[in-house]
């Protein structure tokens, strides 16, 4: 196996669309590690991205945020003007396993890792955030919801890797929260999850939603249903009524180990009711 | 924490202190040597090829590519493990345990292993070993594998225990029945009867510590063997045995150990990482993966029980009956019986009568967990103890008060009590705080009783005089709990010397006489048994010495807060003389002081313990958050009180997540899906509570000061606590357990449509 920590996405690119065999991208480590050890897999190649100064930080613009792919979870926490525009992201971030591998996990991972159960995902696909990919054939930008395609599968191309996650600008009076269900109170794996994002008018009523569920399908899903049923109102409890049914009806789970299909999609509901209200909160609704 | 001595009227000095344990700051500081800690020149690694298949024959075993693969040492199959078992079924069992023979008996079964000079050379040589599996029909659940037509796990047995004995082979190994009086007519003369059947699932003792060891054999016959383990000398016997060694020239050492809870009383890999050494004539180093603990030690049965009680309006209960499946997973054993055993141990009853089933399924072979079998057996028993008094409409902790048994009560497994704490700790519960505190919404109280017999068994120990006056003791029983601890502080109050002066050590197999496992709560109590008895002799000897120094006779000798004195007006002149004075002359007077009892513990005194449990629920999720929880427990004489405690939160820890979360998982193809901590849900710090404690001293009299083993009855009221708080909080009977969201929201919702 060779072990490679280039200083430029240019190089890292390079190194990983010329490898032969099996090349894995290397940032925090908390699953390709584990996957190495428990002998999942036998890499050929690890490209360690975070000597990649375009990867290391959080950057604020005009145009909303910008999170290198090599910044662990933890730093989102720490970083103020974050935690104010989106907390419901950062709460995700900061869910994943426990204080020491949030500080070294990363959003860009957990997405790369493509877990249908992944915490950040519905966070991150609620606030509309999009992948800044680089690869051979040079830049894009892609929505969070379109990189992952299945259950540890992403649309990435040979030799593309992620230099960051953008979330947009945001409007005033917004707010975004996010639940997942587990049996224990940390150190575990959402059995389902709800990501919600609001944007409220300035009498409160919801102007824009968006709703995101985990782990009650192949990968993320996006449910405009929710939205709509909320879309319009102070979410009274028929609006949130409908948001929970409108959720359910989205949810196609399984039965496995971690919880079964009808208790996956009956939470996926009450999650989603809980979280618009918290991000109702914050948005300032009341 | 509250620590109760009004029944104890010893004047202790050391005893019930609470001093730094000896192995403390090795602990905390990472310097302690625990099973994979240490390491031998020239060591090979050590790895098993495991069974996927639940059950299979085993049609071919091909090892020649393995073989030839540069840094392989040794390879072995069964073929390399004859039978030297001389008819002893359960010794053939453990051998067919640690290495399958022609059938694989349960998914991680191992099949062949290798040793090489490293893991990454030991892995890849396991992938080279190819072999062929007939799979087999398999059964993993104790209702299935009870049906007629069920795939049958173990040929050769038939079922003991009924008249006539049985032709058939079958997977129920044994029947066993208990009680007394007439149930039928017990039944009759109720007025209420609650007649109800509950499941328990399969739950592993989860220490943290991963069995390890390190085994060394040379070419002739002498073998050491470095081990995690809660009994050596039981280790080093049937490693002898299954690799045809004499026991005198193994020497077995243990070391520190993370956490055994019954799951380190039996061996695993230990001879087959002895038979790749001796094949590779080099030490090999084996430790298992947490994957390989999940899937091939020995986790505790999954049960299915039915249970029945009536009683009069006015709480008497006139009959109570049982019937306990339980699984021993794929070799005979006795986990049933102690089911029935202990099932309604807490109770004085006229009409009783339990029977225990010991099923074998697909599964790991089971091992003891912790007071084994008696927390299925009182979540069956203590659940439905609280219906009989809802439908009565008596208070749950009097309902118990009224049917506890107590001193001259005949026990429902057959002996009659002598003074025991079960009525004790319930006065406690009733009048705890705790039972007088608030609930909130979704909130819920239990409580539930339970017992554990206890063991005494083979112990000796030395006591060894330093040159300066220290005092060295040596057990062999492994420390598994804080016992140097306590040990120190017997040997301590016995010389009348400070605790400071005493430290106490775990001999090797080579070093003392047998001693059997650190098992069944006897560490404490028969230890120090052997240690109080020996430091006795000690003092004689000590006595003795001075008389020789003073030059008086030996009978003007006392013995008194850790010296010798001499009695009397004429003697008035001689200066006592400390353990140093003594041990500084003993080349003069005799040689080395030492002392050594070895004794059969007999009189180990039963204990009962009563807990409280809060929980809340959420109705929408069927979350359960554990919000409050007591630990009331008699432990005869606590030595130690902070290891005692220590016992009672750890039980109940241990208790608070099999009820809740910890269960072994099978797909329907055998196989075990969640063989590691993220998916078989140990509690984590956070999810529980502080857990408060409280110690009762009812006296064991079969004990020079009091003595009962606390280790493990403080897991048996668990399940029933929190299941009894978990149906209050809820507002439906809970009957599965582990009582996991979707379980609790699935009883809620068939609640809710009727």
């Amino acid at each position: 196996m060779r072990y490679a920590a280039p200083l430029t996405t240019k190089e890292a690119v390079s190194l990983l669309a010329n490898a032969k065999g099996k090349a894995f991208v290397l940032a925090g480590g908390t699953d390709l590690l584990v996957r190495m050890r428990g002998d999942y897999i036998e890499p050929d190649l690890l490209v360690d991205i975070k000597r990649i100064t375009a990867t290391q930080d959080i950057k604020k613009s005009a145009n909303g945020f910008r999170i290198g792919a090599s910044v662990p979870c933890a730093a989102l926490n720490e970083n103020a003007g974050l935690v104010k525009a989106w907390p419901g992201v950062v709460e995700a971030a900061n869910l994943i396993g426990s204080d020491q591998i949030q500080s070294r996990c990363t959003m860009v991972g957990n997405l790369c890792n493509a877990s249908p159960a992944a915490d950040t995902i519905p966070a991150m696909v609620a606030a509309q955030a999009s992948a800044v990919i680089v690869g051979p054939a040079g830049r894009r930008t892609l929505a969070v919801e379109k990189v992952v395609i299945g259950p540890g599968k992403t649309s990435l191309k040979k030799g593309e890797l992620i230099e960051a996650i953008t979330l947009p600008k945001r409007p005033a009076k917004s707010g975004d929260a996010y639940l997942r269900f587990i049996p224990r109170t940390e150190m575990d794996i959402a059995v389902c999850s709800a990501g919600v994002n609001l944007t409220l008018d300035a009498q409160g009523v919801v102007k824009a939603a968006r709703v995101a569920l985990g782990a009650v399908a192949p990968t993320v899903v996006l449910v405009p249903d929710a939205a709509k049923a909320i879309v319009g109102t102070k979410l009274d409890s028929a609006a949130l009524e409908r948001l929970a049914k409108a959720c359910e009806a989205a949810c196609a789970p399984i039965d496995d180990k971690r919880g079964t299909v009808e208790f996956r999609t009956e939470v996926a509901g009450v999650l989603a009711r809980r979280a618009a209200k918290i991000a109702y909160e914050r948005a300032g609704g009341k | 924490m509250a620590h109760d001595t009004s029944f104890t009227n010893q004047n202790f000095k050391m005893v019930g202190q609470r001093r730094p344990r000896p192995d403390g700051v090795d602990k905390v500081t990472g310097r302690a040597r625990y099973g994979a800690d240490v390491s031998a020149p020239g060591q090979l690694v050590g790895a098993i090829l495991r069974s996927p298949h639940a059950h299979a024959t085993i049609k071919k075993i091909d090892v020649s590519k393995a073989a030839k693969l540069a840094g392989v040492k040794a390879i072995i199959t069964s073929a390399d493990l004859p039978d030297l078992t001389n008819g002893n079924r359960g010794m053939f069992d453990i051998l067919e345990n640690c290495m399958a023979r022609g059938r694989a008996l349960y998914d991680g079964h191992a099949v062949a292993a290798v040793a090489a000079i490293d893991a990454p050379t030991a892995k890849k040589a396991l992938k080279l070993i190819k072999v062929d599996y007939e799979v087999l029909p398999h059964v993993t659940d104790v209702d299935e594998a009870m049906k007629p037509g069920a795939p049958i796990v173990q040929p050769h047995i038939r079922t003991s225990g009924v008249e006539p004995p049985p032709k058939k082979a079958s997977n129920i190994s044994q029947i066993t029945n208990f009680g007394h009086g007439d149930v039928e007519a017990g039944f009759r003369a109720a007025d209420v009867i609650v007649e109800k059947s509950y499941k328990t699932e399969q739950t592993h003792q989860g220490y943290i510590e991963p069995h390890a060891c390190l085994a060394s054999v040379g070419p002739d016959g002498q073998g050491e063997l470095w081990v995690t383990t809660q009994g050596h000398f039981v280790f080093r016997n049937t490693c002898a045995t299954l690799l045809g060694m004499e026991i005198a020239k193994l020497k077995v050492t243990s070391s520190e150990i993370g956490g055994g809870f019954g799951g380190k009383t039996h061996v695993w890999t230990e001879p087959v990482a002895l038979a790749l050494s001796r094949k590779a004539n080099r030490p090999v180093k084996l430790v298992m993966s947490r994957e390989e603990v999940f899937r091939a030690t020995g986790p505790t049965s999954s049960t299915s029980i039915d249970v029945k009680i009536g009683a009069k309006k006015d709480g008497t209960i006139t009959g109570a009956s049982a019937s306990l499946r339980y699984q021993d997973g794929a070799f005979p054993s006795i986990w049933g019986m102690l089911g029935a055993m202990t099932a309604f141990a807490c109770y004085d009853l006229k009409n009783v009568k339990t029977t225990g089933y010991d099923v074998l399924v697909n599964r790991p072979k089971v091992a003891a967990y912790r007071a084994p079998s008696a927390p299925m057996a009182a979540f069956a028993v203590e659940s439905t103890m609280d219906q009989v008094a809802a439908k009565i409409g008596m208070d749950p902790v009097e309902f118990r008060l009224k049917n506890a048994a107590s001193e001259g009560t005949l026990s429902s497994y057959g002996p009659t009590y002598g003074p025991i704490g079960i009525k004790p700790t319930l006065e406690a519960v009733k009048n705890h705080p705790h039972m007088k505190a608030k609930l909130g919404k979704n909130q819920g109280r239990g409580m539930a009783c339970g017992f554990w017999f206890n063991f005494g068994g083979q112990t000796c120990s030395d006591i060894n005089l330093g040159a300066d006056g220290t005092v060295s003791v040596t057990i062999g029983t492994i420390d598994v709990g804080g016992s140097r601890a306590s040990m120190s502080l017997i040997a301590a109050e016995e010389l009348g010397i400070a605790y400071e002066q005493v430290k106490c050590t775990i001999a090797d197999t080579s070093s003392l006489g047998h001693n059997d496992t650190t098992e069944g709560s006897r560490g404490t109590f028969s230890t120090g048994m052997a240690i109080i008895f020996a430091a006795r002799d000690m003092i004689k000897t000590l006595r003795e010495r001075a008389a020789k120094t003073w030059g008086i006779p030996v009978d003007d000798v006392e013995w008194k807060d850790g010296k010798a004195s001499a009695i009397g007006a004429k003697h008035k002149k001689l200066t006592p003389l400390s353990l140093a004075n003594i041990a500084a002359s003993a080349a003069k007077t005799g040689g080395p002081i030492a002392a050594h009892n070895e004794v059969v513990a007999d009189g180990a005194g039963v204990s009962f313990a009563s807990h409280i449990c809060d929980v809340e629920v959420d109705p929408e999720t069927g979350a359960t958050k554990v919000i409050r929880y007591t630990v009331i427990q008699d432990a005869g004489k606590a030595i130690h009180p902070d290891y005692v405690e220590g016992q009672f939160q750890g039980g109940a820890a241990q208790g608070i997540g099999w009820a809740l979360n910890e269960e072994y998982i099978y797909g329907a193809d055998g196989r075990l899906q969640n063989a590691g901590f993220l998916d078989y849900r140990i509690p984590v710090c956070s999810d529980l509570p502080f857990i408060d404690t409280q110690i009762l001293e009812i006296p064991n009299p079969g004990h020079p000061y009091g003595v009962r083993g606390v280790g493990e009855t403080s897991i048996v009221p668990p399940l029933a606590a929190v299941g009894n708080a978990v149906s209050n909080a809820a507002g439906v009977r809970m009957t599965h357990v582990p009582m996991s969201p979707p379980r609790i929201l699935s009883a809620l919702k068939a609640q809710r449509t009727g």
